[in-house]
């Protein structure tokens, strides 16, 4: 199934969604790409050996389109749930995915032009990086949503199509470390922590987005940590006088 | 040995984990919604993209070592240099390729 392209409508207060919007977005991403199926294709040759089958594999990557929360749950996959390990789950999907929350509410603001029906459906294909993409084009001035959906439809069809080799090719590339690929967020992010600084008034957000996360982390297991710094981080810019 | 009672299968378990990220992406858009924008909270928002990106990779980094760190630092001074993004990946992933296969 692939994404339809959606057709330009502009909506009342005219911050427009055009196809091009879309093919712009798919362009930005593109850097991305080669990493993020590498990394699809490890998702897969992990669900062969959790004894997924190649349909279970593709749908997972299809409906649930947020990497780390997939190979975290693969670790503790199982055929049958009983209801105590579906809650455990939910709850480790929501902490990994508790960014998106954030990332959500970052965006509003620029989101909130278009109507609700339609941020509803597109907001589906939210996700690190073309959030991140969306924010950095964002903060040039641009206010085509097509970028956001554009580049969120390119990155799924990569994400899902890249499942399947994964799984057909079985423990190839079964150990995504080795090419360092589960570190390919966290280098895209730093990287884009320059175009983000945006001098002093970045400075004491930072510093306490950067103590509380590191503290969290190294006091919490799990992934809390993101949203936890994330918050304090805001909550700094919220309160400190820098202006 | 448990006791609790089997009720769902793979569809189950992936609908479970389907809903509970969907609701992450749209609930954020949503409760901000109930916000008013008020200077104060414009200015958390703001603040709010480098904060989750530094919350998202510093821990990251902090349990992963210094290999992570290295990594984290070379992205970031390719970008700063250059600002491509293709040469900050390649460069912060090479140097992780490589020092892994050195054994550290």
């Amino acid at each position: 199934m692939s994404t339809a392209a959606p057709e330009p409508a502009p909506s009342e207060n005219g911050a427009p969604f055009t196809l091009a919007g879309c093919i712009e977005g798919a362009r930005l991403i593109m850097p991305l790409l080669p990493g993020v199926a590498v990394f699809a294709v490890a998702f897969g040759a992990a669900a062969v050996a959790k004894g997924l089958s190649l349909g279970e594999a593709t749908a997972m990557s299809a409906f649930v389109y947020a990497g780390l929360s997939q190979m975290v749950a693969l670790e503790f996959w199982r055929p049958e749930w009983s209801l105590p390990a579906l809650v455990g789950l939910a709850l480790v999907t929501g902490a990994i995915n508790g960014r998106m929350i954030l990332q959500g509410a970052s965006l509003q603001p620029w989101l909130k032009p278009h109507s609700t029906r339609l941020n509803l459906a597109q907001l589906f294909l939210l996700t690190d990086a073309n959030w991140l993409i969306t924010e950095r084009y964002r903060a040039g001035g641009g206010r085509d949503l097509g970028v956001l959906v554009g580049a969120g439809a390119a990155l799924w069809v990569i994400w899902v199509l890249a499942t399947i080799p994964g799984h057909v090719a079985g423990t190839l590339v079964s150990d995504p470390r080795r090419f360092g690929l589960d570190l390919l967020m966290p280098v895209y992010f730093s990287a884009m922590l320059v175009p983000m600084w945006r001098g002093r008034v970045n400075a004491l957000p930072w510093i306490v987005a950067a103590v509380v996360s590191v503290a969290s982390a190294r006091l919490m297991e799990g992934y809390a940590f993101v949203v936890l710094g994330a918050l304090a981080g805001a909550l700094a810019g919220a309160f400190g006088h820098d202006e | 040995m448990t006791s609790d009672v089997l009720v769902a299968g793979f569809a189950g378990a992936l609908a479970v984990m389907t809903v509970v990220t969907y609701l992450c992406r749209i609930s954020g858009f949503a409760l901000m919604g109930l916000v008013p924008l008020t200077p104060r909270v414009k200015r958390g928002l703001a603040a709010l993209p480098g904060c989750i990106v530094i919350s998202a990779i510093l821990p990251i980094a902090d349990r992963s070592g210094p290999v992570a760190f290295l990594a984290l630092a070379v992205a970031l001074a390719a970008m700063a240099w250059r600002r491509s993004e293709v040469l900050a990946l390649v460069a912060g992933l090479g140097v992780v390729t490589a020092l892994r296969a050195a054994g550290l």
